[in-house]
């Protein structure tokens, strides 16, 4: 049996709209909240592509496209979990608490952009290709030394299944039964490179059988299939079940990052039709004005709420104070060590002086 | 337009660098590149554009993206009659493949007596100073001079770049060879189209003086050339410029010479202070010129600290008023 067969795609609404499974009770207020968190998410990518054309954030990285696999997963975990994100997962983080002013300090260079709000668990955006994974397995196995039942759920790419540290996270998590959800988002490429180039494994939810973990492969722009699949694998963490690995099927829209010129590796038509078609904010507006619940008012209304949120949010961060250098070396140990107060000393007998 | 001589080509960097590829993949065939997006998209920096349509996939190879998978395979290859070219990403990221290159690529000609051995160049984009994403940005060359068995090697210019490429390309055993992100397009100068290489160990003396030496390399020689035009004008000392181009081995005499004629140094790099080569560089200058030295080395250099998110990294790096203030510093004294 082939792995594709083995690991069939979960889907719970299809691209017309419909239910596919008949145990899901549609909730009005539950697809108007996924709906609002999805544009939410949306209109904060579009602003910072624009912010970064306009030179007032630096290097961005877009999601448009995985909005579903994001904000679908992030709102199945809870208050107390562990979420650890990539550069791409701003959707995830700010659907788990993350503040949009702190989203946009990140994106100016700021380190204050990494600080989750009071009481939230998130990790600063990890940089080195699945490094995090590791991080979540070790913060879950705390959680677990420690009798509780939080969880914890890590963000990674098709791509960032290459590197050893995958591996090992997920039998470290696999050997000591770590409550930790592995939420893949496939989307297709690892910057320039193809799924079928990096890997000759049809799925990337087959890995989770070699290390015994139970692993499943759902279609990622579906927000309901996302959010549902998630809490049976949250559920199962927190009752002691051990870890899961999802493999959320997906596409990025647009670029890598602003940084990548997608012309040179592959046709953007592909994007274009997919925007028409498998888009996760037009499968739920469909779901919606099949159930006779539609109104375009309120999804005009939900936008100008956003405008505001977001507007709001950049005001903040661009009359944020300005940089201070002692944060750098502040944060280097818990106790200063001769070496870097020197240094900071010299720095900024300089900087008096006007030399810098 | 400028006229460029015959059997010259006007090239940036990073254009240079593909040339040295492109020269000695046409001259060998054993040499291969591989790397993460260095085939289809050419690299996240183009140095490696057009080389796949050239040499095909065979010899351009987009791997998997996992750095330790590529120098341990590469490895495999170098000791298997080829010649691999590595590309990582950003220097940032050669850490997963920091044990294949401690453990193996560096110590097989020694493990084996020479039986096995390992041509390899570890190429890699570094430095900051370009507003690039954390971790992007890192200068730990300090960490590979210290491995034993491999050579480092920093251009600063186009025409160095490709002759240094090429050398390391012929070297027999494995070279790092970093790239400063910030020089990649900041100028096109004359590059010979013919192959030249530029032999690995020696230094090049950028500008010629007889009061102070400035020990620098890679993306902080532009500064230090800046800083001293712009000293000069109003000073009456001459400042000697030495770019290192290769950080393992030193060139010993070179420094050597310079000391002895100078008797001042400052040294110029934008690694952290601690541990970095500029250690080494004072060592040499202990060993071969102390009692030329009129005054203790002074250092220009990054902070002992991670190198700092974007908004930051300025204040972070040696900037050409902090070099001149080195140079009040140690000709004062
Ligand atoms: C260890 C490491 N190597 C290389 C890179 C450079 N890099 C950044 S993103 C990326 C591709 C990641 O692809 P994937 O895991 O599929 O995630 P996606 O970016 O598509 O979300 C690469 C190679 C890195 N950040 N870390």
């Amino acid at each position: 049996m082939g792995a594709d067969n083995q690991f069939p795609v979960i889907q719970y609404v299809n691209e017309a709209g419909s239910l596919k499974q008949d145990e899901v009770k549609l909730h009005k207020e539950q697809l108007y909240q996924f709906y609002f968190m999805m544009v939410r998410a949306r209109m904060m990518d579009k602003k910072c592509l624009n912010l970064q054309r306009q030179g007032r954030i630096g290097t961005y990285v877009q999601y448009e496209g995985q909005e579903a696999a994001q904000v679908g997963s992030a709102l199945a975990v809870e208050d107390g979990d562990w979420m650890f994100p990539t550069y791409r997962d701003h959707a995830a983080t700010m659907s788990f608490g993350h503040s949009l002013r702190n989203l946009f300090l990140y994106w100016k260079g700021r380190l204050e952009g990494s600080i989750p709000p009071e009481g939230r668990n998130i990790f600063p955006p990890a940089v080195p290709i699945a490094s995090q994974l590791l991080h979540a397995a070790g913060a879950a196995w705390a959680e677990k030394k420690k009798n509780s039942d939080r969880v914890s759920i890590v963000y990674f790419g098709d791509g960032a299944t290459s590197e050893g540290d995958f591996h090992e996270g997920l039998n470290f998590a696999s050997v000591f039964h770590a409550p930790v959800v592995f939420f893949n988002q496939n989307n297709g490429y690892a910057i320039s490179v193809p799924m079928e180039k990096q890997m000759k494994s049809k799925t990337i939810a087959q890995k989770g059988l070699a290390y015994d973990i139970p692993s499943l492969r759902i279609d990622g722009n579906d927000i309901l299939a996302v959010y549902h699949e998630t809490v049976k694998a949250v559920a199962r963490a927190r009752s002691g079940g051990g870890p899961t690995l999802i493999e959320a099927v997906t596409w990025r829209y647009g670029a890598h990052t602003t940084a990548d010129d997608p012309s040179k590796y592959r046709d953007q038509q592909e994007s274009e039709i997919r925007r028409k078609t498998t888009d996760p904010l037009l499968r739920v507006e469909r779901l919606l004005k099949n159930q006779g619940w539609w109104k375009e008012e309120e999804k005009e209304r939900m936008e100008a709420e956003i405008t505001k949120e977001i507007n709001q949010a950049l005001k903040e961060a661009e009359k944020f104070k300005p940089a201070d250098i002692d944060e750098l070396f502040d944060h280097v140990f818990a106790e200063p060590v001769w070496p870097i107060e020197e240094q900071r000393k010299q720095h900024k007998r300089l900087s008096r002086e006007g030399i810098q | 337009m400028t006229t460029v001589a015959a059997g010259l080509k006007k090239l940036t960097m990073v254009q240079a660098i593909t040339d040295a590829m492109r020269t000695m993949m046409r001259e060998n065939e054993t040499v291969l590149v591989l790397g993460e997006d260095v085939g289809v998209n050419g690299g996240v920096f183009r140095a490696t554009d057009g080389l796949i349509q050239e040499f095909g996939e065979e010899r351009v190879v987009d791997t998997p993206l996992a750095e330790s998978g590529i120098i341990g395979t590469s490895v495999g290859l170098a000791v298997n009659g080829f010649t691999p070219i590595c590309e990582m990403q950003f220097f940032g990221f050669i850490y997963p493949a920091f044990n294949q290159i401690m453990t193996h690529a560096t110590r097989m000609r020694q493990r084996s007596l020479g039986r096995y051995t390992v041509p390899m160049v570890i190429r890699a984009p570094y430095g900051a100073g370009v507003k690039a994403p954390e971790i992007h940005s890192d200068s730990v060359e300090a960490l590979f001079t210290h491995v034993p068995g491999l050579k480092v090697v920093a251009p600063s210019n186009p025409y160095d770049a490709k002759g240094l490429l090429i050398a390391s390309i012929e070297d027999p055993d494995p070279v790092l060879f970093i790239e400063p992100m910030r020089c990649y397009r900041s100028g096109r100068t004359e590059v010979p189209e013919d192959k030249y290489s530029i032999p690995l160990g020696k230094a090049a003396k950028v500008k010629e003086g007889t009061d102070v030496t400035i020990f620098t390399w890679g993306a902080m020689v532009q500064d230090t050339v800046q800083a001293v035009q712009k000293w000069e004008e109003t000073h009456e000392e001459v400042c000697e410029i030495i770019d290192l181009r290769t950080l393992y081995p030193l060139d010993k005499e070179a420094i050597k010479e310079s000391v002895e004629k100078t008797g001042r140094v400052v040294v110029v790099h934008e690694a952290p202070e601690t541990g970095g080569v500029s250690g080494d560089i004072i060592s040499v200058i202990n060993d071969a010129a102390f009692f030329y030295l009129k005054a203790p080395v002074q250092k220009v250099t990054g902070f002992d600290t991670p190198v700092p998110v974007y908004s930051l990294e300025q204040d972070f790096l040696p900037s050409a008023r902090k070099i001149t203030a080195a140079l009040e510093q140690v000709l004062k004294y």
